[in-house]
């Protein structure tokens, strides 16, 4: 054991370093000044910058119109983070406890045709997914943005699954004690679920704040600009020899990556737990 | 409180596979009935009938006098005590016993007395504010039964509910169900397919096999007049020797041996007899016996059980410490005390004469 501590050190702290590096480097050259930058390339050192770039990055009113903050966009990405991960929460645990406790008669059939939905990406029906967003006009929308992305073939494998480990007596119990359909989802299955809600919050909220092509489709009006969005909008003004603003474009960059490593942070103990354990 | 009338209830599922077959059992109000049997016999399946968690596929069950058939489990008026306690692991034990009470809209100042009154009974006190997580087995089970007992239901269905514990402590819970059933008076049916438990706890048996009733009557009636085979080798341990055997007039063939019975013999041809192993005992060198071969002997402390062989039989005697073994013994039974059943069918051959002095029918356990 002694011997190979030396070694599983070394790959560890290479890994880190591989994993890290990038991050340091993004943030390191965000604090110095746009034509360093593109004069010197990327830094490793702190470049003194860093006030003054945040505070623009956060306040400045950007964008062709003029009207969008950083600060704005990160709302916006909040609001679709948030409301993707609740939402497909929402959606895909009454899906998974209609499968897995009523008796219809398709149930498999439903769960399969569901799961198999796992095989086409969003991209596949992004065509279609937009005429029906503006047949309904609702083209620069919260609702346009979140809605069409909600049904999700993964929550609702893993609620299946985390629903089909509850035993049998707690329903049966329930049944005795009074408690209905409504009564036992909400006071039984949704508590025992809290761990498994947090994981799929967790992995749920991070793919929702990292959606890029279809916020880009959805919106063209630059309120409802998310994070993603608005780095590369920053690099796109390319304009005769004005200098693109990297400092700019790499503060966002790390305050696009700051929530979701938050998030992970303070959900990772119930995040493994719901992965791993069931509390029963 | 109330009586409860099974009537010719079965259960069949999607194939025709009948896992309960016409059973019929009317139940005294504050009766305690032990449906016992192998499993698969279709114990859990009548008792989750009962309780409506199954549905009855033909007949009629009655609690109280009203048809429950089709009424939802929890309006039947009835408790239930599973075998893995199905406590709710996110509640405390407080907001589990409360949590029926609560459904049914009962007054929060009743609530509390009903759950401060089971608590005590159950010594669970000190325990209210916990997560069933952390307690013991024992200890849950305690919870699961004042879940039942706040409820204050016509009848208490318990589903095996102390098969999860270790021996010891089934042995103390075992007792504390009879003497809460006894203080509580309420109609019990208690599903096991332990049949110590079930001699123990009932005030009358059901033994069930392949879903159908065997026999149903007090423990002790059962112990001494099995009905059948069956029975005779499922009640009582060591189980009963059952031996081939010929009659005729008033003889009785086993292998070898000759047994003169006192009276007339109830039938005659080949039979199957049974011998409880306690009433066997070693026969003086004047008397008539089986010729008895010992294979080994099994030691319980405050006796010994002997096995071996009569002819090519198989048979166990049950012998007090004080008692010289030998390799050959010649065993003696009172011959009332043999059991007859009918070779083909399994049943009991009753005769007058044959069967022991009428044992009280209910037997008072303190």
């Amino acid at each position: 054991m002694q011997k190979n501590k030396l070694s599983d050190h070394l790959v560890l702290i290479l890994g880190s370093l591989f994993l890290m590096v990038p991050v340091v480097v993004a943030f390191m050259t965000s604090t110095h000044a746009a034509a360093d930058i593109h004069s010197n390339g990327l830094s490793l050192t702190w470049g003194g910058n860093f006030a003054e770039t945040y505070e623009k990055v956060l306040t400045r009113e950007g964008g062709f119109t003029g009207q969008v903050t950083g600060s704005r966009m990160v709302m916006n990405s909040f609001i679709l983070g948030i409301g993707f991960a609740l939402g497909k929460i929402v959606l895909s645990m009454l899906a998974a406890y209609a499968i897995v406790y009523f008796r219809m008669r398709f149930a498999t059939l439903a769960f399969w045709v569901i799961f198999t939905t796992l095989l086409l990406p969003l991209e596949v029906r992004i065509m279609p997914s937009y005429q029906v967003m503006s047949d309904l006009s609702l083209l620069n929308t919260y609702t346009g943005l979140i809605v069409p992305l909600l049904a999700s073939a993964t929550g609702t494998f893993y609620f299946r699954q985390f629903f089909k480990s509850v035993p049998d007596e707690l329903l049966e119990a329930a049944r005795i004690d009074g408690a209905g359909p409504i009564k036992f989802f909400i006071d039984v299955l949704v508590p025992l679920s809290r761990t498994m809600i947090a994981a799929i919050f967790i992995i749920m909220f991070v793919y929702g704040w990292n959606q890029y092509l279809w916020p880009m489709l959805m919106t063209t009006d630059e309120r409802f600009f998310t994070l993603m969005r608005g780095i590369k909008q920053i690099l796109q003004v390319w304009i005769g020899s004005q200098i693109p603003d990297y400092n700019e474009a790499f503060a966002l960059a790390v305050l696009a990556m700051l929530p979701p490593v938050v998030i992970v942070v303070i959900f990772q103990s119930w995040f493994i737990k719901g992965l791993t354990e069931s509390d029963k | 409180m109330a009586s409860l009338d099974i009537n010719q209830v079965s259960k069949i599922y999607a194939g025709g596979n009948k896992a309960v077959n016409s059973v019929d059992i009317t139940i005294q109000d504050g009766e305690f009935i032990v449906l016992v049997g192998p499993s698969g016999c279709g114990k859990s399946t009548l008792l989750r009938m009962v309780a409506g968690l199954e549905e009855i596929s033909e007949g009629e069950v009655k609690i109280g006098g009203r048809t429950v058939n089709t009424i939802e489990p929890a309006e039947r008026d009835i408790a239930m005590v599973f075998q893995n306690y199905a406590l709710y692991p996110h509640m405390t034990v407080r907001q589990n016993l409360e949590y029926g009470l609560k459904n049914r809209n009962t007054p929060r100042a009743d609530i509390d007395a009903r759950v401060a009154e089971a608590a005590r009974m159950l010594e669970i006190d000190q325990y209210l504010d916990r997560k069933p997580r952390a307690l013991s087995g024992g200890q849950r089970q305690r919870v699961a039964m004042g879940r039942a007992i706040v409820r204050q239901p016509a009848a208490f269905l318990f589903d095996e509910p102390l098969s999860n514990l270790d021996a010891k402590l089934r042995v103390s819970m075992r007792g504390e169900i009879k003497r809460l059933q006894r203080r509580l008076g309420t109609t019990s049916i208690y599903v096991t397919h332990d049949q110590l438990e079930a001699m123990t706890l009932a005030d009358r048996l059901v033994v069930l096999n392949g879903g159908r009733i065997e026999q149903i009557g007090a423990p002790l009636e059962v112990y001494h007049q099995p009905a059948s085979t069956f029975v005779a080798s499922f009640i009582g341990s060591p189980a009963m020797n059952l031996v081939q055997g010929e009659l005729h007039g008033n003889r009785l063939a086993v292998g070898p041996s000759l047994l003169t019975l006192g009276g007339h013999a109830p039938t005659s041809g080949e039979v199957t007899v049974g011998l409880r192993a306690e009433d066997l005992r070693v026969a003086s060198s004047d008397e008539e016996g089986l010729q008895f071969r010992l294979d080994y002997v099994e030691e319980l402390g405050s006796q010994r059980l002997v096995h071996g062989h009569v002819g090519d039989q198989a048979l166990t005697a049950s012998m007090a410490l004080d008692v010289a073994l030998a390799d050959e013994m010649k065993l003696a039974i009172d011959p009332r005390r043999l059991h007859f059943f009918a070779r083909d069918t399994g049943k009991r051959i009753h005769a007058p004469g044959t069967a022991p002095a009428s044992q009280p029918s209910v037997m008072e356990v303190a």
